[in-house]
């Protein structure tokens, strides 16, 4: 089975496209395990922002020269690539942000204010990432509506029994992560999203950590709203999508008022521009969402199936071989994961997990993961969390294991 | 011994380390050997804001030397605040106030005063000359 996986998935040769992987950290080989914070980029993403920098730099969309030209046409295919990507229907569903925080704060401040009235409730999980928490805490506030949050079960999984209970005809909004980025956990957002239509109620997907592993289809799921940033993707950071059903985008007033977002603009009164642009107001990052495309491309072009087929072995690999290490207890076991291994050790603070690993050159990440409610949930202040991408091996997981050992040896 | 003494022994003393490792597990030992923090004084108000973990700083004076007390629940952070405690703690206000620091870059623990929220070197340094000045202005 190895022999296969390794066969079919060119684990050597996509190393080989990230130039940030070939280098030591305090004299030892980098193995960087921190790619749910963010992914590291492949050659073609870092070739195409010198590329526009050195071609065709220039304001899009109302220019006349050629460089304009080719700008906007560049900004305008990664607009179709990402459609194209999540499986969106329509092109100007695609509103670029600055990324999946920035996405949740225009839903919340728009179709949020324009919707929720005192009494009403907006549903999360009690999983969800700061991000998807004080946008919703804010606009609550705002128009005297209600939080309500799902309760998480030990293993790490959303108690959908007790989400039905809190649905109801004042639910209006229902906002969750599709994978959770302390624990890995892929959330039946389906049932979640069937569950929540059938009172009328709308819903915001996280997508922050579902989009470099799962397939995306925002059609299929019939989610309302999804939104994902590009750095986590393998792109550049600064650059984010909020998809939005058609219908809805256009219903909703604009975000934020200025350049590009208008039609015709005086003093008595201003009308707003079409779909997307409504919402894109001001001069874009249009270098970090050019380049955005090649990291789209990069992803499909290896194939998300085989990309998830081989993180997952990582991730049973992985789970295995660090369940061996005494004292070593794994936090999130839900049945369906992504390549994410949250982990606490007796009588080790993870602040010192990480240090010492740093000293091994492995990269993890270590606190609350911006999740506290849920490190509360779980009677934690934090985790270690090793996170694995697609150009991970087995021989790195080795290596943390090794490096896990040693952190026991030295602390005790 | 004067501050710089001090320092300047910290800094011979991690020359003889070879490697990361070896600092570190120098920098653990002394972490687990300083006494902890007497419960009354792990007060709100002497928790020292860092992201990860939890550090209390204590300060206190006998005539005109200001004494420092510190605990952590991560271990390494305890043995930097040792650190810091054995190069400060037992000065007078105005030598606290005035001290520059050069051992943290000499013995390469430098990166931990970085402004990456990791912990609250840089945050608790800060804090121990603030009391210093605090204290240099109520005796004047």
């Amino acid at each position: 089975m190895e022999t296969v996986l390794s066969d079919i998935f060119a684990v050597e040769s996509i190393r080989q496209d990230f130039p940030i992987l070939n280098q030591t950290v305090h004299g030892k080989p980098l193995v960087y395990f921190d790619n749910a914070a963010t992914t590291q980029k492949p050659r073609p993403v870092i070739e195409a922002l010198a590329q526009y920098y050195e071609q065709f730099n220039a304001n899009i969309h109302r220019g006349i020269h050629t460089l304009a030209e080719r700008a906007t046409a560049e900004y305008e295919a990664t607009r179709d690539k990402a459609r194209e990507f999540i499986n969106a229907a329509h092109r100007e569903e695609i509103v670029f942000t600055r990324g999946t925080t920035e996405g949740i704060n225009l839903v919340a401040q728009t179709y949020g204010r324009q919707v929720l009235k005192p009494g009403d409730e907006v549903i999360i999980s009690g999983m969800e990432h700061h991000s998807n928490i004080v946008p919703w805490q804010m606009i609550c506030e705002q128009t005297g509506a209600k939080l309500r949050v799902i309760p998480v079960t030990d293993s790490g999984e959303i108690i959908l029994e007790e989400y039905e209970k809190l649905l109801s005809e004042k639910t209006k909004i229902v906002a969750v992560v599709y994978v959770s980025n302390s624990l890995g956990t892929i959330n039946p957002v389906r049932e979640i999203i069937e569950k929540a239509h059938a009172y009328g109620a709308k819903v915001l997907l996280d997508g922050a950590q579902a989009s470099a592993h799962l397939d995306i289809d925002v059609q299929s799921l019939d989610a309302d709203f999804y939104v994902f940033s590009s750095h986590k993707v393998y792109g550049p950071t600064g650059v984010g999508v909020l998809y939005g059903k058609r219908e809805l985008l256009e219903a909703m007033p604009p975000y934020q008022g200025g350049g590009e977002m208008i039609k015709d603009v005086s003093f008595e009164k201003t009308t707003y521009n079409e779909l997307p642009y409504k919402f894109e107001a001001g001069t874009p990052n249009i270098a970090d969402t050019v380049a955005f495309k090649a990291a789209l491309d990069y992803v499909t072009a290896i194939g998300k199936p085989a990309v998830g087929e081989y993180e997952h072995d990582l991730l049973t690999y992985a789970t295995g071989a660090m369940q061996e290490i005494d004292g070593l207890r794994i936090v999130g076991q839900a049945k369906e994961k992504i390549s994410v291994v949250s982990f606490v050790m007796d009588g080790i603070h993870h602040q010192d997990i990480g240090i010492i690993l740093d000293t091994q050159g492995i990269a993890v990440r270590t606190g609350h993961h911006c999740t506290q409610p849920l490190m509360n949930r779980f009677g934690i202040l934090g985790t270690s969390r090793a996170s694995f991408a697609m150009y991970n091996t087995r021989e790195e997981i080795d290596r943390l294991v090794r490096g896990l050992h040693k952190v026991k040896k030295m602390m005790n | 011994m004067t501050i710089n003494e001090t320092q300047d022994e910290i800094i011979e003393e991690f020359s003889l380390f070879d490697d990361w490792e070896e600092k570190y597990e120098y920098i653990i030992d002394i972490g687990k050997k300083l006494p902890p923090l007497q419960e009354q004084f792990k007060t709100e108000d002497n928790i020292i804001k860092g992201c990860q973990s939890r550090v209390w700083l204590h300060a206190d004076r006998d005539d005109e030397k200001v004494l420092f007390a510190g605990d952590s629940d991560a271990v390494i952070v305890k043995g930097l605040i040792a650190l810091l405690i054995r190069v400060l703690s037992g000065h007078t206000a105005e030598e606290i106030a005035r001290a520059d620091l050069y051992f943290i870059d000499r013995i390469g623990m430098k990166q931990h005063l970085a402004q990456t929220r990791a912990n609250g070197l840089l945050a608790m340094l800060k804090q121990m000359k603030l009391y210093a000045v605090a204290y240099s202005t109520m005796s004047k």
